[in-house]
């Protein structure tokens, strides 16, 4: 353990500043990238959910068109 | 060889095997990076020139060192892509771009941010630097042509030539870029020029740079397989996937 | 082969003196922003003899972007280049013909007004050789590499931004060996390194872009 109490943890030696916004950009973009792909992911299930579901839709009432 | 990686070219397996791999590489890189974090930011002694500060490179080196590695990576799919004409080789580039711009963009920054205390600026034209942001520049070009073009297919493969037009330019890049600045550079900045890294702060940052790829391996993963989806969205086994399991 | 490779060569330049233009408009623009250097910063001789060739050559690298799109556009509208390239000819053949034909009408055009260059900006014989020299070897390079970003970007609809994103990044070896030859010349030392590797540059451009940019055009036209 190189730092006595947790507020020394914090300043770093002086260098907190830096440190932490070094931390906080990248903690930050990593962060947006994964949950970026994650929403991606989502949007894309449902798209091809609703797009299937359109087309079962359309089988359906063309066989209604056929049978009135 | 061919005969038994010819299954995976198949993009239903290799949706597959891409998510059997994802738990795994997501697992054993949130281990890695917070053995390494801990141990850089807690445990590891500090920098007898630069105090505290140098922690910065537990995040910086292995963002800088991924960010060249994923352009690599990039390239070597992009070639795979051009010569057998293999769609989901394409698809790995698109996938992978936007993960090498971030961390590119890490790189960067933390770069910039440990400047500051260090050299009393911001930015410095270091030639390190320098070849950075033109990578990154590289890497939104990739970007941009991948999102310019409506059709997909067509898509990959222009961004595919882009990252292998890149790729041969980089090391030029790289070189010019390094002989310009020991041309204008005259005051040296040569602190960082240390000839060895103690042991206890060289074993987080590999500690490190192994949980930063494997991340890299988590994300590319993770975007390959929505590539994959969205490109094959019409095909009955995507339809399969999403469709008969409610 | 060679008589195709004339033969577009020819046709490229008559086209392209029907419409002056095309030619013109680009050199304008390189003067102009010449011009505009000393009339932002000053007429003191020696501050322009310093900065004379990041002037030089960004002035240079803007002007090609400008005249880069016509390359591949007009032909890709109206159809000609899908013609060109259903012919036996091997693509490369023919885009390193239509390369060096727009070199010849935006590169040689700048290597013609440079002496102006020197009077501008006040250089000497000795930097303006080098400016003369890096200009005749880095104006082809430019032309080669931007080719290829043309040829990836001529079937969009929007491909002028993205080209400029595209191809400027690439550029930058260029820039930083031909200012540097320049700047050597200008402190009266021997410039023959960075000119040298200007022609290794050009040597391989001129070598392995023509396969880049078939591969492009056949992506765009696609």
């Amino acid at each position: 353990m190189q730092f006595d109490s947790f507020s020394a943890f914090l300043a770093m030696g002086g260098y907190g500043f830096y440190v932490w916004l070094a931390v906080a950009f990248s903690l930050l973009s990593l962060g947006s990238l994964t949950v970026a792909t994650i929403v991606k992911r989502r949007q894309i299930i449902d798209e091809i959910k609703n797009k299937h579901q359109r087309i079962e839709r359309m089988r359906a009432a063309e066989k209604m068109e056929n049978t009135l | 060889m061919w005969k038994w990686l010819h299954p995976y070219a198949k993009p239903e397996k290799s949706y597959n095997l891409a998510g059997k791999m994802l738990p795994w590489f997501a697992l054993f890189s949130a281990i890695s990076l917070t053995i390494g974090m801990v141990w850089g930011f807690v445990f590891a002694p500090a920098d007898y020139q630069q105090g505290d500060s140098f922690r910065i490179i537990y995040l910086h080196v292995p963002a800088a060192s991924l960010s060249m590695g994923a352009y690599l990576s990039m390239a070597i799919a992009a070639f795979i892509g051009l010569v057998w004409q293999l769609k989901m080789a394409d698809m790995a580039v698109a996938a992978i771009a936007p993960i090498g711009a971030v961390f590119t963009a890490i790189a960067l920054f933390t770069g910039a941010v440990w400047g500051k205390p260090m050299w009393g600026a911001w930015w410095v034209w270091d030639a390190r630097l320098t070849s950075e942001l033109i990578l990154l520049f590289l890497y939104l070009g990739v970007i941009a042509i991948y999102g310019a073009f409506s059709d997909k297919l067509l898509a990959g493969r222009a961004a595919g030539i882009l990252a292998l037009v890149g790729v041969i330019n980089l090391p030029v890049i790289h070189y010019s870029v390094e002989w310009w600045n020991t041309l204008h550079q005259k005051a040296t900045i040569s602190k960082f020029d240390k000839p060895s890294m103690d042991t206890d702060m060289l074993w987080p940052l590999l500690i490190n740079l192994l949980g930063f790829g494997l991340l890299f391996g988590t994300l590319t993963l993770m975007r390959f397989r929505n590539e994959l989806i969205t490109r094959e969205s019409h095909r009955p086994w995507v339809k399969k996937l999403f469709i008969e399991d409610k | 082969m060679f008589a195709v490779f004339m033969q577009v060569i020819k046709r490229e330049l008559i086209t392209a003196f029907r419409r002056k233009s095309d030619i013109l408009n680009p050199l304008w623009f390189f003067i102009i922003v010449i011009t505009l250097f000393p009339l932002g910063i000053g007429p003191e001789p020696n501050l322009l003899l310093r900065i004379a060739p990041g002037v030089i050559w960004v002035a240079a690298l803007l002007s090609a972007l400008l005249s880069m799109e016509r390359l591949f556009r007009d032909d890709f509208l109206d159809g000609s280049l899908e013609q060109l390239m259903l012919t036996n000819t091997p693509l490369g053949v023919i885009v390193t013909a239509k390369v060096v034909a727009h070199w010849l009408l935006t590169g040689v055009p700048i290597l013609l007004v440079s002496p102006l260059l020197a009077v501008f900006l006040s250089l000497d014989a000795n930097t303006f050789t080098a400016t003369f020299i890096t200009l005749l070897l880095g104006t082809p390079v430019l032309s080669f590499v931007g080719a290829i970003g043309v040829a990836l970007t001529v079937g969009l609809r929007k491909g002028g931004v993205l080209l400029s994103l595209l191809i400027l990044p690439l550029f930058i070896p260029v820039l930083i060996f031909a200012t540097s030859a320049i700047d050597a010349a200008s402190f009266g030392v021997s410039y023959a390194g960075p000119v040298a590797i200007l022609g290794a540059m050009l040597a391989a451009s001129v070598t392995l872009s023509p396969f880049a940019i078939a591969a492009s055009l056949r992506v765009s036209l696609s």
